[in-house]
Parts: structure tokens; C-alpha cells; sequence
């Protein structure tokens, strides 16, 4: 079954390169909930069924596949933002770089020393990627709401390196994870809906000048 | 020997009939009857018989224009297998020549546009050539990724060398390259959504600005070989796409013109449901293709 979770991750990576392409928040937002079901289908694909898996797989497509893009979509709609109006760099730029850290994470992947059954699999370099398509979110986007999905990407790619080691992990790390993020999602929406609600943007270029009086 | 013959009958007949199929298509879909599937012939032949009004101001670059771009074209058609069968032309390295005669042809237009000084014909060049520069790294990493699978560089080898098996062992690649080389196509030709052939909006043209000055039997030429060139891509996009051989050589050729047929009618669904991009969204679109043709690069450099 490993080829079909190779073509899922090929998915993975395509949708990253999509977000770095477009310019609507709430098209990035599902694209991060597609992304999200793909990472909770994956560990069924390549490990031997338990409940232990069965107990992460639907925790992770109920967290990352519904719960978090609700609340994104949320604070979306109170803080009233539908698009990533001149990121940092343009976005065809950014679709470049992206794909050139693809490439890198592939060639990247290739050095590393790892287990003799872990060498052919897409994991590692579809992991890199997802990771660096989060910085290059984080760091290029100037909406705030953008960071979240940026953050989002990134703990994407950390869960595509911890797949590898899902049997050995025990559940309650990764309920544990999956709490943490839920609560900075949660922290995160309440805190643009502030800063929305106190300035009239939330383009955090500008939040970088404010002053205490 | 009757493979070449059908080969060079097929490439000079059957181009203009892909534009009829596009164009009931799209009549289907906005509920008319539409032009019959042999206009585009009817087209051609009235243009063939009328005369040419040459402005004064243009010079023997605009009359070698619409020739050498029928040529360059022409010859493109000879250098592809066409329903399975090996193409008349080939060599080794022969898919470089492939992509830069339709640079050549390219070249010919525009600097035929800008021959005559209308600066609405040089704008209609201007974005011409820019649009094709971001449609070339396309082509030629899909080009490549076909090489690097086949292990060839010869156009014969290497679009007649996928079969049903390499779609189950390559399958993800595969399907990246069809979906590149039928944006490629798309754009190339200046189909919806990149540009509306039947457009005469002047500030949305790209192609159709370009021959407003040529006529008669000039402009006949540029329709065929504007038809010619659709066939040409398609021909790969089939190539690539549907890798079905029957062994039975005349078999091969129904279904080769059977395909290409239901390629037109795909062209007009497409035209029908979608709407020509923003000119500023195209360059998105076509570095997208650019990239998937890429990804499927990396997977089968890997």
C-alpha cells in the first residue's frame, strides 16, 4: 500500500505549492483542511491496523480536517478579510521558491542517513517541503490570518517526519500535540479578532511600529 | 511506406476539422445548431481564392510571415508519430528541433505584426512572446521527463514508448505531464482561458491582434496553420495521454483520428464552461503548469 500513500503525499505537496498560489484566505483554509484528512488517511495506509491508530486517525481528521478550519473560517468572518492583499513577495515569485525548496528537500532527503525501509519512501522529502512551504508562508504573507496558516503548514510537515514513527509514539503525545494547536488556533482567532476589532488593520508589518503613549 | 502516406494525408487534411468539432461543440452548449463540422475547409477555400491587399508600409518580412510559419509548422508535423506509428522525420535530438520551430513560427508572426507599425499589432507581439516564454519550460520538462523514461531523444521513441504499464508504474507522473501538456496546448494555441480565437475586443487579443493585417490568401494560410499547429500539440498530448496500441496498423490510425476527435470536443467543453482568465492571472496559470511539469520531473529523477 505504500505506493498509494506515495501518491498521497505527492497530493500533499501539490496542495502546498497551491497555497503559495493563491490569494484567497478561504480557498487556503480548505486546501489546509484537505491537507489535514490526507495527513489523518495516511498512518492507516502504512501501518497494521490497531486501535491505537484508529483512535489518531480520527482524532487528526476531526482536529485538522474540520474543527481547526472552522474556527480559522471564523475569525475570518468577524474580523471580515477575504484576501492577502501585496504579500512581502508577489505570489508568482513565491510559487517559484517553493518549488525550488521541493526540489531542495528531495535532493536534501537523498543525504540523510536513514533506516534502510524508510529510504524509497516520499516521507522525508514530502516533510521537508511541507515544512519550508510553512516558513515561506509564515515569513512572506502580512496578514495575520495568513501566519495561522503558515503555522498550520508547518506543523503539517512535522506530523508528515512523525508519521515514520507513529507505532512508536505513544497516543498521548499525540493527543497531546493535537490539544496544543488546537489551543493556539483558538488563542490565535481570539487575538486578530482583538486587534481587528482595536486597529483598522491587521497587517502585521504595521503592528511592527505601534508604541505604548 | 502507406504509414507515411496516411501520415502526410492525415497532418495536410484532417487539422481543419478539429476546429469544426471545437466549434459545434461549443454551439451544443449555448443551444445553437452551429456552422457545419466542414466551415473551417469552406473557410480556407474562399479565402484561397481571393485577392491580397499588402500595405504599403510592410516589407518582405510580412509577406515571409504566414509562409515560414506554415512551413516551420508543416515541418513539426513530420517529426511526430502519429497514431503509433513512427514519424517519417527522426533523429536523435530531434525533440529540440520540434520546440524551436514553433519558436521559429513564433518568431515569424510577431515580427511579421510589428512589420506592418501598428502599435495595437505590436502589443498583441509583445504579449505573445511573453506568454511563450513561460509555455517553453513546460514543454521541454515534460519533453525531458518523456526522454529520461523512454531513455531516447528522438521524438519517434519517445512518444510512442508509453504504454498501459508505464501509466500503472509512473502513474503520478503521468498524470502530471498530461495535465501540464494540456495547458501547454490550451495556451499555445490561444485557447480559452489563456485567448478567445473569436474575440475581437482589441484590448483582450493576443493572437487574433497580431494578423489583423494580413488577408486573403495570407491570412488563409495562418488559419491553416494555426489548425495545423492545434493538431501537432495534440498529437503529443494524445501520444502521452492515451498510450493504446492495437498492433493492427490500420486500426491504430481510426483510433488515433477517433481520439483526436474527442480531444476537440474536450477543447469545446472547455471553451464552453470556462471564462477567458485576467490577463494578469495567465502567468500564474502557465508557471503552475511550468511546475507540475517539473514535480514529474523530480519524481522520475528520483
Amino acid at each position: 500500500m505504500s505506493s498509494f500513500a506515495d501518491e498521497l503525499l505527492i497530493l500533499v505537496m501539490l496542495i502546498n505549492l497551491v497555497m503559495l498560489g493563491t490569494s484567497r484566505l478561504i480557498f487556503s483554509i480548505r486546501a489546509v483542511a484537505v491537507q489535514g484528512v490526507i495527513l489523518g488517511i495516511l498512518p492507516g495506509l502504512i501501518h497494521p491496523f490497531s486501535g491505537h491508530l484508529a483512535a489518531i486517525t480520527i482524532g487528526i481528521i476531526l482536529t485538522k480536517g474540520i474543527v481547526i478550519p472552522y474556527l480559522i473560517s471564523d475569525a475570518i468572518r468577524k474580523a471580515q478579510i477575504r484576501r492577502e492583499v501585496e504579500p512581502f513577495i508577489g505570489y508568482v515569485p513565491t510559487l517559484l521558491i517553493g518549488a525550488l525548496f521541493t526540489a531542495i528537500s528531495f535532493a536534501f532527503a537523498d543525504k540523510l542517513p536513514l533506516a534502510p525501509e524508510h529510504q524509497d519512501l516520499l516521507f522525508v522529502p514530502a516533510s521537508i517541503a511541507t515544512l519550508l512551504t510553512g516558513f515561506l508562508i509564515l515569513t512572506t504573507r502580512r496578514k495575520a490570518i495568513s501566519m495561522v496558516i503558515g503555522y498550520l503548514v508547518l506543523e503539517n510537515g512535522i506530523f508528515v517526519f512523525g508519521l515514520l514513527l507513529t507505532e512508536a509514539m505513544p497516543v498521548m503525545i499525540e493527543a497531546g500535540a493535537l490539544l496544543y494547536l488546537l489551543v493556539g488556533i483558538f488563542v490565535m482567532g481570539i487575538v486578530i479578532n482583538h486587534i481587528s476589532r482595536e486597529f483598522s488593520s491587521i497587517d502585521t508589518s504595521r503592528l511592527r511600529t505601534l508604541k505604548e503613549e | 511506406m502507406t504509414d507515411i502516406i496516411i501520415h502526410c494525408v492525415v497532418a495536410l487534411l484532417f487539422p481543419p476539422l478539429l476546429l469544426g468539432v471545437i466549434g459545434k461543440t461549443k454551439a451544443a452548449f449555448a443551444g445553437r445548431v452551429g456552422a457545419p463540422y466542414f466551415q473551417p475547409y469552406y473557410d480556407l477555400i474562399k479565402l484561397f481564392r481571393k485577392g491580397t491587399v499588402f500595405s504599403e508600409t510592410t516589407t518582405w518580412v510580412f509577406r515571409a510571415g504566414p509562409l515560414v510559419t506554415l512551413s516551420a509548422t508543416l515541418i513539426a508535423a513530420l517529426l511526430i508519430p502519429l497514431g503509433r506509428h513512427a514519424a517519417p522525420l527522426s533523429f536523435s535530438g530531434d525533440l529540440i528541433l520540434f520546440a524551436y520551430l514553433f519558436g521559429l513560427a513564433r518568431f515569424f508572426t510577431t515580427i511579421a505584426a510589428l512589420d506592418t507599425g501598428s502599435s495595437f499589432e505590436g502589443m498583441g507581439a509583445a504579449r505573445e512572446v511573453t506568454f511563450a516564454c513561460l509555455v517553453e519550460p513546460t514543454l521541454f520538462f515534460a519533453l525531458i521527463t518523456l526522454a529520461r523514461m523512454s531513455k531516447s531523444l528522438s521524438l519517434s521513441t519517445i512518444l510512442t514508448h508509453s504504454t498501459p504499464g508505464t501509466w500503472l508504474v509512473a502513474g503520478t507522473s503521468m498524470l502530471l505531464l498530461v495535465g501540464a501538456l494540456y495547458i501547454t496546448l490550451l495556451a499555445e494555441n490561444c485557447r480559452i482561458p489563456f485567448d478567445d480565437p473569436n474575440t475581437h475586443l482589441e484590448l483582450t487579443m493576443i493572437h487574433e491582434v497580431m494578423v489583423l493585417d494580413h488577408s486573403g490568401p495570407a491570412f488563409g494560410i495562418i488559419l491553416y496553420a494555426a489548425a495545423l499547429k492545434l493538431f501537432v500539440l495534440g498529437a503529443v498530448f494524445v501520444n502521452v495521454a492515451l498510450p493504446i496500441a492495437t498492433g493492427n496498423a490500420l486500426a491504430d490510425w481510426a483510433i488515433f483520428l477517433v481520439v483526436m476527435l474527442v480531444l476537440a470536443v474536450s477543447i469545446g467543453i472547455v471553451e464552453s464552461v470556462m471564462a477567458r482568465l485576467r490577463l494578469v492571472r495567465i502567468p500564474q496559470l502557465l508557471v503552475g503548469a511550468t511546475i507540475l511539469s517539473a514535480f514529474a520531473m523530480l519524481l522520475e529523477l528520483r
